[in-house]
């Protein structure tokens, strides 16, 4: 069959791909700015022969997707930020439990209620766990339009690659942007790989049982954490995946994700016309964050800002890549403020005029 | 004087049980209900395609007495990840074995809402009106007047609120086709708490909805009692809270005499 | 005066046994006692009585002792 090109928007698009990338479980709750997504679900996985449940809460969602996984199947949750605070229990359980499933938010204000505009203020909660115990989980960031499709694809293949669950970090504004996308082609469920870990029943074999509690004195959960985070190493080690822009001359690198990148790379545009040269760092992975990579550019790029849409929390992660190689600029808007491209245009100019009138300088 | 007297066994281990000592209490209600659901899982045949969700509390090492597939599940969710389950294998048997503090009180949601939705899982609710992994502390069901370490003094409605009876509230659902509760506290009650539990069985084999066997059970750590007064205790207080017999039943069975 | 057939008996695993006693509370024919030597566990077992005493009915099989050991500690035989 060939690829489609469909106008969606993007919560859409991501529950299409996650159909054709052999999802055919969802559970979800609706909560603003994503619940087109269920919503699309809710028709498109009878016509797959696949499951939707809207359950009765975010909590009982990430539950269901625990017990699909367990059973062996691709699966999916999405929320957004306040109802994906309340999924952190089955994400450390799936964590310990060592189960796949492909998690998404679509961000918005907070904390709290906070509002339905977009924001990016879950990068902690995302990347530094959100649950308890010590886990990670990688998290993809899509820039938007088709990387929404493609990542998804890629979040499903990590998630049973590693058995670990994978999160997908999107905001409103891309949940809500149509644009055109390309959809690859189902993915036949007969080529994806064994699960000989899931149950199934013990016909034929012991009795299996998956669980994350391992109690004992002999170092047992000690040992069982320690193989978790070789896993993690080998993440760390091959999943890093980040795009950069930096024409020759580079003086000032942009480093931003997701719905930020994208505002930042017209703002870098307009710098170019007034004779300014700046380039674009966008990790696309946030866990593991491509630190090396941003290391190296800065090594040779004297200036690194860093733009966020919350007041600082990706800001970390490019501090300890960078550390005092270049200086580090900051500029965040926090509870679902989008500027235009010519308000971060502000920022970048006011770096190399000096004037420190948008955003600041962070000392390291 | 024949001294060639043959016998047969009429009563060993299931084979839905494993060989492994449980680090149950003397007394407590949780073997027997181990050992009532392993008999059905037997009789039936259903343990190979068995895929059980024990609760967290003194059961929550549940897979290392059953002798089937089980996932563990965070506190209260066990009919959800159970839901996840049956979802994916329609055609294997789901059942979750879960505590009065994971059913009725963290868990309360998905338990309603499961048995709402009429999930074709069978639930058996092991109540001791006290929750006792912990250390004795408060249950949704511990009686008026009971003595918790959360409760000092006794169960207090102004303070604590009543008992709640969930059974019956969940009987009140449309998805759900069959509720009834027994003890673990006598031959008698025993025997009869293996045929709901097998009517239970049914009622998910037949797709008919969603069931659940409360099932009265003695504690004696936390009660302070010895093994025989929690079973006196069961038996003459518990059941004037919660009565024993048929809650709900819209399975249609001719109940055999 | 020895039965001239044993209708019942039984076994009790004494290392399962955690020393409950129900078994003895439900057996209708008083054929269950305690063993007072501590089992590993340190529990006191229950134990078959060996003799059937003067006016006592033996073991009849009826398993209610099993039908309430928490531990599965009881297995039952009938005769044929």
């Amino acid at each position: 069959m060939p690829s489609e090109k469909m106008l969606m928007n993007g919560s859409q698009t991501v529950g299409e791909a996650a159909v054709r990338a052999g999802c055919r479980y969802y559970f979800g709750y609706p909560i603003t700015p994503q619940n087109e997504l269920p919503e699309y679900l809710s028709a498109r996985m009878p016509e797959v022969g696949g499951t939707f449940i809207q359950g009765e809460s975010e909590i009982a969602s990430i539950n269901m997707v625990l017990g699909a996984s367990v059973s062996g199947a691709r699966t999916m949750t999405s929320s957004s930020s306040p109802g994906v605070s309340l999924k952190q229990e089955g994400i450390s359980y799936m964590a310990g439990m060592e189960l796949p499933a492909v998690i998404i938010n679509m961000m918005r204000g907070g904390p709290g209620l906070g509002n339905i505009a977009p924001s990016a203020a879950d990068y902690f909660q995302a990347t530094r766990g959100g649950g308890h115990g010590d886990y990670r989980t990688p998290v993809l960031a899509p820039g938007g339009g088709q990387e929404l499709v493609d990542l998804t694809f890629e979040a499903f293949d990590l998630a049973d690659k590693y058995r670990n669950p994978v999160l997908i970090l999107g905001d409103g504004l891309m949940g809500q942007i149509m644009e055109p996308v390309v959809f690859p082609d189902f993915i036949d469920l007969k080529d994806l790989p064994e699960k000989d870990w899931a149950l199934r029943g013990c016909k034929d074999r012991e009795a299996r049982a998956v669980f994350s509690m391992i109690l004992g004195q002999k170092g047992e959960l000690y040992r069982h954490n320690l193989d978790l985070q070789k896993k993690y190493d080998r993440i760390t080690a091959e999943e890093q995946r980040w795009e950069t822009k930096c024409p020759e001359n580079t003086e000032l690198i942009v480093v931003a994700y997701g719905s930020a990148a994208r505002i930042a790379e017209s703002a870098i545009e307009e710098l170019k016309t007034e004779g300014i040269n700046a380039g674009l760092f966008r990790p696309i992975s946030l866990w593991p964050f491509p630190l090396p990579a941003l290391r190296e550019l800065s090594k040779q790029i004297p200036k690194v800002a860093v733009f966020e849409l919350c007041l600082g929390q990706m800001v970390e992660d490019v501090i300890l890549s960078v550390g005092e190689r270049s200086e580090i600029y900051f500029h965040g808007l926090p509870g679902g403020i989008i500027p235009t491209p010519a308000q971060v245009a502000e920022f970048l100019r006011s770096i190399v005029k000096g004037d420190g009138k948008v955003g600041r300088r962070i000392e390291v | 004087m024949s001294t060639d007297i043959e016998y047969k066994k009429i009563f060993g281990w299931p084979e839905s049980l494993k060989h492994n000592p449980t680090h149950y209490c003397p007394g407590c209600g949780h073997s027997i209900a181990h050992r009532l659901v392993a008999e059905c899982l037997d009789e039936m045949g259903l343990r190979e395609k068995t895929i059980g969700v024990p609760p967290v509390g003194c059961s929550v090492l549940a897979y290392n007495y059953f002798n089937f597939d089980m996932v563990e599940a965070p506190h209260g969710r066990a009919l959800a990840v159970a839901t996840g389950v049956k979802r994916v294998h329609p055609d294997k048997f789901v059942l979750t074995y879960q505590g009065d503090g994971d059913l009725a009180a963290i868990g309360t949601a998905e338990t309603i809402h499961a048995a709402n939705r009429g999930e074709r899982i069978s639930t058996i609710f092991i109540n001791n009106a006290i929750y006792g992994m912990t250390g004795g502390q408060m249950a949704p069901t511990t009686l008026l007047g009971q003595n918790a370490t959360t409760a000092p003094g006794g169960r207090d409605s102004r303070l604590h609120g009543q008992p709640i009876d969930i059974s019956s509230m969940l009987a009140v659902c449309g998805g759900v086709v069959f509720v009834e509760r027994c003890a673990l506290t006598s031959v008698k009650q025993i025997r009869k708490a293996k045929k709901a539990i097998k009517k239970s069985f049914q009622c998910q084999l037949d797709d008919l909805g969603f069931s659940l066997v409360e099932l009265l059970s003695p504690c004696p750590t936390n009660w302070k009692v010895s093994p025989k007064d929690s079973w006196d205790w069961v038996n003459e207080e518990m059941v004037k809270t919660y009565p024993l017999g048929v809650i709900k039943d819209t399975t249609g069975y001719e109940d055999k005499k | 005066m020895a039965k001239k057939t044993k209708k019942g008996k039984i076994t009790i695993d004494r290392e399962l046994c955690k020393g409950c006693h129900i078994c003895i509370e439900v057996c209708p024919n008083n054929r269950i006692e305690v063993d007072e030597e501590l089992n590993k566990k340190g529990y006191s077992p229950a134990r078959p009585k060996e003799n059937v005493s003067e006016g006592e009915k033996g073991c009849v099989g009826c398993a209610m002792c099993a039908t309430v050991c928490p531990e599965v500690a009881i297995e039952v035989y009938r005769a044929q």
